[in-house]
């Protein structure tokens, strides 16, 4: 599919809601043009006349960035696989001051899948879209045997422009910069492990997905001289904090007390013997800013997303590169390591 | 969070803190028994508020670390068999047998199920009648109720193709153990508040009157360690050796019942091998007699797997509290969590693990990489304490 056009409707008969996905669906022909037609270029609202999508160049500079998106459970409180990647793509290129132009997506489908599951999965793709006026352009579908997939997989690439003249990138950290983080961490990680069957837990957790060009642009609105941006993803604020000291050849230095966390996430990440500090975010970021201008970089904040408790957790200094040290609720000091892998739950 | 952020106040610790400096005369090495307790300890830095003189020594009391590499073996080799879905709690994946991980045999298509309590893995086996589920039954006191709950619950479904790997192990034998060596350097225990919450009291007393030593009940915040450390300090301050009861809003006196009648029923007690310190007489649980048709060791085979070989690998002396994980030669060099030499650099519990993480970088130290970074800590942070084989024999005379 390419070539965002909104005069033709789908050539082909609607898959049924309550049909699967087949190797059919993945096999080139009349089947595979159903689901396609049927399911995503209708929510997307993009044909599929084309190979590929032209787009003029404007002035400015365009940035590029592409990313693979597992998650079970799919759907979880708070979005689901669908609105994750559009958000994530969309967050790369908000992390390099890029307004997102178009996204290209390339669904890797388990034969079993539902169809209703696909559509509910592209209509929250197409509202993510629309939340920032990008939208995708053009796609691929494959479907594999069942057992060789994990239901979705969805490959999403994406373009934005850069209208601005600021190099925002960890070597532009400099020693006395401060450091700025977006809301309250660790809701994303916790809410899909309370949403997993086998951990029977109640609670009121959502994910704190969400797209981050809004904020973003507030602040390059704002003249806040941003030096370097990185969204937090998979290993949570501590791991972002260290590459952000490893790329910037830096050493950070936070404050535990500063660093907001919301009641639920703590409870649940002290069942489990996890640490909220490297449990994944899908939707906030930290900014670094010149020290006299954080204050102004929070506010600007605040006012974008009132909810989310934006706070100046830190500053940059030329001691001893590639370390993050934490200051303790306590007042103690220690290292802030990069994580060796995924975070387990604990026996006991 | 209610009940939990009172025990995470910083005025109550620095005052706890300066409490402890105010009772302190002369040098002190106490041992938090239990892993969670270590973990909490570097984490917060609560040896940094202690003053100069009073040492923790970090005990045996993290399951991960003293599963014995013979039954990680069986483990693995279970884990491989087709018909088998293996259930583990998570921390166990990355513990490295003799050639393998779970982690590794999952990658490999071992059906291999990360479970958050033992019941999952019946209701697993209810849902796969056509293949065995096992059950890896490993842990201190403090979940052995939960596992013995399993077995109960296996025999009421009637269900043939559930079994338990068990590697359980039990608190008292190993304080003990350590106290009974020659070398012992421990004066006074923090004793692991979970286990006592199943357990009780009443095996420490003993323990305390033989061996002139106050042990402490503790819980594991860190206005509870403090405390804990605070109560152990005074006590040897004042020459006494009692067991005290620290975490009183969870540990009663006798324990919990219901667990202990639970545990009593389906596990008897048992020598039991402990990863770097060698067997230890009637320091684990093995499942009952009448239990036995759901040993995995009756179903699979025996233990084959080789005793546990010295080697490089220090824990032994860690996990005793001969040394701490900073003074083994290969801490942060050639033994990091991405490269383990043992389990206690594995575990999340794992004394060794926890130093690597949340010891502090000095200023000033060589930052040639993370490894060699951390490797300088030892001497940054060593708190003055003596070392070796004088300081073993003061702490021995101090003691008696």
């Amino acid at each position: 599919m390419s070539e965002r056009s909104d005069e033709t409707g789908p050539s082909c008969p609607l898959p049924r809601s309550h049909d699967t996905v087949t190797l059919a669906h993945g096999g080139g022909g009349r089947r595979m043009r159903e689901l396609i037609d049927g399911v995503f270029a209708s929510a997307f609202r993009s044909s599929t006349a084309h190979d590929g999508h032209v787009t003029p160049v404007t002035a400015g500079r365009i940035a590029t960035t592409t990313d693979a998106f597992v998650v079970r459970p799919m759907e979880f409180p708070g979005g689901d696989i669908g609105s994750l990647a559009v958000h994530g793509t969309v967050n790369d290129l908000a992390m390099c001051g890029a307004r997102p132009l178009h996204l290209a997506a390339a669904f890797i489908l388990e034969e079993g899948v539902e169809i209703a599951t696909l559509q509910r999965i592209a209509a929250s793709m197409a509202r993510a879209c629309a939340e920032v006026g990008t939208s995708i352009v053009t796609g691929d579908t494959k479907v594999v045997e069942h057992g060789h997939g994990d239901g979705v997989y969805i490959t999403m690439t994406g373009t934005g422009l850069c209208e601005h003249d600021l190099e925002i990138h960890p070597r532009s950290i400099r020693a006395g910069d401060a450091i700025v983080l977006s809301g309250d961490v660790g809701r994303h990680g916790m809410a899909v492990m309370s949403a997993r069957e086998t951990l029977s837990i109640e609670c009121d957790l959502h994910s704190d997905a969400r797209e981050l060009w809004t904020p973003v642009a507030a602040l390059l609105r704002a003249d806040v001289e941003l030096h370097c941006l990185r969204d937090l993803t998979r290993g949570g604020l501590g791991t972002a904090l260290n590459e952000l000291a490893i790329d910037g050849g830096v050493e950070i230095e936070v404050d535990e007390r500063c660093i907001p966390t919301i009641e639920p996430v703590r409870s649940l990440c002290d069942l489990l013997g996890m640490d909220p500090l490297y449990v994944a975010c899908e939707g906030r970021f930290v900014a670094i800013v010149p020290a006299d201008q954080a204050e102004r970089t929070v506010q600007t904040l605040a006012a974008a997303a009132p909810d989310e408790r934006p706070a100046v957790i830190g500053h940059v200094t030329a001691g001893r590169p590639g370390q993050v040290a934490l200051k303790t609720r306590l007042g103690t000091l220690r290292h802030l390591p990069m994580p060796s892998g995924e975070q387990l739950p604990r026996i006991c | 969070m209610k009940h939990l952020d009172e025990y995470r106040d910083a005025d109550l610790v620095q005052r706890c803190a300066q409490r402890i400096a105010d009772c302190v005369t002369r040098p002190w090495t106490l041992m938090e028994v239990c892993g969670g307790q270590t973990h909490a300890i570097v984490r917060h830095g609560l040896d940094e508020l202690l003053p100069d003189g009073v040492r923790l020594v970090h005990g045996p009391g993290c399951p991960v670390c003293v599963t014995p590499t013979a039954i990680l073996d069986k483990a693995h080799e279970i884990a491989n068999r087709p018909e088998v879905i293996f259930c583990t709690f998570a921390d166990m994946l990355r513990v490295p047998g003799t050639a393998t991980d779970l982690f590794e045999v999952k990658a490999r298509g071992g059906d291999v199920r990360i479970i958050h309590t033992p019941l999952d893995a019946i209701e697993i086996a209810e849902a796969a009648p056509d293949r065995e589920v096992v059950l890896f039954a490993v842990g201190f006191e403090t979940t052995a109720p939960a596992n013995a709950l399993c077995v109960v619950e296996a025999r009421r479904r009637r269900l043939r193709n559930f079994s338990l790997l068990v590697s359980h192990v039990l608190v008292p034998p190993a304080m003990e153990a350590i106290l009974r060596a020659d070398d012992c350097r421990v004066q006074g225990f923090l004793a692991a508040g979970h286990v006592c919450s199943v357990m009780g009291v009443s095996e420490y007393r003993p323990l305390a009157a033989r061996y002139r030593v106050p042990i402490v009940v503790t819980g594991f915040e860190p206005v509870d360690i403090l405390h804990g450390i605070l109560l152990c300090v005074r006590q040897l301050e004042q020459g006494r050796h009692e067991v005290e009861n620290q975490y009183e809003r969870a540990v009663r006196p006798d324990g919990n019942e219901a667990a202990l009648q639970l545990v009593r029923e389906v596990f008897t007690v048992t020598d039991r091998a402990w990863r770097g310190m060698g067997s230890i007489e009637h320091s684990g649980l093995s499942l009952a007699p009448a239990y036995r048709d759901l040993d995995a060791l009756q179903r699979f085979g025996a233990l084959t797997g080789p005793d546990d070989a010295p080697g490089e690998c220090l824990s032994g002396e860690v996990l005793q509290g001969r040394r701490r994980p900073d003074e083994c030669p290969a801490f942060g060099t050639r033994c990091t969590p991405d490269h383990p030499l043992g389990a206690t650099m594995v575990s999340a519990e794992g004394a060794c693990a926890a130093y690597y993480r949340y010891r502090p970088v000095p200023v000033g130290a060589e930052s040639v990489d993370d490894a060699g970074a951390v490797r300088e800590l030892g001497a940054v942070h060593d708190t003055g304490a003596p070392t070796g084989t004088s300081a073993l024999r003061d702490t021995g005379e101090a003691r008696t």
